[in-house]
């Protein structure tokens, strides 16, 4: 059978399908016989000891692949099942009621989840999701049903599931996991670009083929035009399997442009920087010949944890990038939560529009001590290399001016402290909200740098969620009226002597790129993987060829008409 | 043996506090429990310590009973007053 979907991150995968989801594990009452009980209490205390055994070395493995802290989750559901009032509670229900051990975990887990759904307090309700995960281990091992955690996935697979939160790809080992499905998410989802900066061929937006699917099902992903085939002929197979060496081959071929500039054949130099989210992210940077990073997402810093982190952890992480780049530019943008994205510990409120709310530099505004600690950590990174820094989200001049002020009062705090920093680094916007934009002229005269983030710009320019599938006809980068949004801040920032960057994933669409060069974009930020494709076009592109593109392009008003000619034009270039 | 501690971490006995609490309580042979109110629990219980709900500065009664009751009853309150 053959699926279409939305394509997330390019190349092809061949395996076994794995399914991640909520697993309904069917718990049945039943009796045990007088004279069994002993046997089934021993049954239980062998899932005990089992799962604890699990547990050590799922432990011990986060702990090498991903740190400490990580681990610690782990070490707190070992905790879990050593609890004697736990145990103890289920050895005594399996005897008194003559019942199976299966029932007895069940029943005594959720006397423990009633009591914690109590409780008024944001943590003890976490635990509440270790035990639910501990009870299901002992239940998945007690009904003989393979794990599907992901940290637990041994052979390569292709991972399926209904959508990839943070936290699960933070989890993803990208040895194991070959290839990743999904139903729902589009090229700008966050497992998309996860996927894409992580180099797994990815699919997404396949709305209910999850739960047709059979664990251990044959499965060709192909990223690149975004289809998957489930159980497909031998045929095929063989075909995919030329197409994915062919594939490997271009990409070595690319790989020779790792250290060659980003130039036009007429001279015109653009700079080709990526997008991360972490320290890991850069060395694949590094690799993908990246010549900086146009924005490092800080976020991630933040996320999957229990608290807020330190100044110190935050000032080692941006530092370990930055000394990476040597004196190419890392520009950190400042903490960008809210929207879809939500840290447990800061208690934020739930929102009818949370992209249209507390997010940001709203939230950094109004929290100014968390925005303090990370401007410390950035400012003293800024003394071991080139790093700029960019306020995400910024609608006002005020905001700006706000932001600003803070970023001030450290720098004297630091002044007064002794400590060292960069007095001359660049502050920068992006340029995500259409009322900068429009303003931009006024915002390059206080403003070091602009980086266009089209993801927001486009969804805030069209008023179209970017994850509503059936608005997708509106979220199109190719719309007019975002490429004359686009022009406008150019040439602002160009008549005030400013560069622009785009760091969206416009920035790295190779149809897009002749528009954009044309219109006289200087920075293109993208994930890692789009770098080397976008270095060989540029090396082909005169940048004059590229005027007349966009010049032409601007004359059009179908988004669809746009990219047909921008396609037939670069195909005739080579 | 009885003893009246106050709780000093601002975070009250959750997360770290109240692991550290089990693993020491676990540590010992003899019997070690909790007393806030009304209700007794068994301190090498994780689950059951957090299902007390323990806020900074409230006041718990920790009791050791069996061997070795005084260096365990001496272990916890230096772990809880430190």
């Amino acid at each position: 059978m053959e699926y279409t979907g939305i394509s997330a991150a390019s190349g092809y995968a061949l395996g076994i399908a794995f399914l991640l989801q909520d697993q309904q594990l069917e718990v049945v009452k039943s009796e045990v016989p007088k004279d069994h009980l002993d046997s089934e209490i021993l049954r239980f205390e062998e899932a005990l000891g089992k799962s604890a055994q699990q547990l050590e070395a799922i432990k011990e493995r986060t702990r090498q692949t991903m740190g400490a802290d990580e681990a610690e989750i782990f070490a707190a559901h070992i905790m879990v099942l050593e609890d004697p009032e736990y145990s103890g509670a289920i050895k005594d229900l399996i005897r008194t009621e003559a019942r199976n051990a299966e029932w007895a975990i069940q029943e005594v887990t959720d006397r423990f989840l009633k009591l914690f759904a109590d409780m008024d307090n944001e943590y003890i309700r976490e635990r509440a999701a270790d035990l639910k995960d501990v009870s299901n281990r002992l239940l998945r091992y007690l009904l003989g049903i393979k794990s599907q955690s992901l940290s637990e996935i041994t052979e390569k697979v292709i991972l399926f599931s209904h959508d990839l939160t943070p936290s699960d790809t933070a989890q993803l080992d990208k040895d194991k996991v070959v290839g990743i499905v999904t139903n729902i998410g589009g090229r700008t989802s966050h497992s998309a670009i996860m996927a894409r900066s992580m180099e797994i061929p990815a699919v997404v937006g396949l709305q209910d083929l999850v739960e047709k699917m059979k664990a251990g099902d044959f499965v060709i992903v192909d990223g690149s035009e975004g289809k998957v085939f489930v159980n497909p002929s031998e045929d095929l197979i063989q075909r995919y399997k030329e197409k994915q060496t062919g594939y490997e081959a271009q990409r070595q071929e690319l790989k020779k442009l790792v250290s060659q500039p980003s130039m036009t054949p007429d001279k015109h130099q653009v700079e080709l920087v990526a997008n991360i989210g972490n320290p890991q992210d850069a060395l694949v940077a590094v690799k993908n010949g990246a010549e900086g990073i146009g924005l490092y997402r800080t976020e991630f810093l933040y996320m999957g944890r229990q608290e807020l982190p330190s100044e110190e952890e935050q000032f080692e992480a941006y530092k370990a990038v930055t000394v990476m780049f040597g004196k190419h530019p890392v520009v950190i943008r400042s903490l960008d939560i809210g929207g879809d994205k939500a840290l447990p510990y800061l208690d934020m409120p739930k929102e009818m529009n949370p992209f249209l709310g507390y997010r940001a530099i709203r939230l950094c505004l109004d929290r100014t001590d968390i925005f303090r600690t990370q401007l410390r950590a950035i400012l003293r990174a800024s003394a071991y290399g080139n790093i700029k820094l960019m306020y995400p989200m910024i609608a006002t001049l005020e905001e700006l001016r706000g932001a600003n002020k803070v970023l001030e009062a450290v720098k004297q705090e630091l002044l007064a402290e002794k400590i060292p920093f960069n007095k001359n680094m660049e502050v920068g916007i992006m340029v995500e909200i259409p009322a900068v934009a429009v303003m931009a002229d006024r915002f390059a005269k206080e403003v070091d740098f602009f980086s266009i983030g089209t993801n927001d710009l486009i969804q805030y320019t069209m008023a179209a969620d970017r994850m509503n599938e059936t608005v997708s006809y509106l979220y199109q980068p190719f719309n007019l009226a975002l490429l004359r949004l686009i022009r406008g801040v150019i040439e602002a920032a160009h008549k005030a002597g400013k560069r622009v960057a785009m760091c969206g994933e416009m920035a790295g669409d190779l149809t897009a790129l002749p528009i954009l060069l044309g219109l006289g974009l200087d920075e293109f930020s993208m994930s890692a993987s789009s770098v080397l494709p976008a270095r060989a076009l540029v090396r082909k592109l005169p940048s004059a060829k590229a005027q007349t593109v966009a010049k032409a392009v601007l004359e059009m008003d179908n988004p669809l008409e746009i990219e047909r000619f921008v396609k037939q034009e670069m195909q005739r270039l080579i | 043996m009885e003893k009246t501690f106050k709780i000093k971490s601002p975070s009250g006995l959750h997360a770290r506090p109240a692991a550290m609490l089990v693993q020491k309580a676990g540590s010992f042979p003899c019997d070690v429990f909790l007393v806030k109110g009304d209700k007794k629990i068994n301190a090498k219980s994780i689950m059951s310590i957090l299902a007390l709900g323990i806020e900074a500065n409230e006041e718990i009664v920790v009791i050791t009973e069996g061997e070795k009751e005084a260096e365990a009853m001496q272990a916890i309150g230096e772990l809880l007053e430190a």
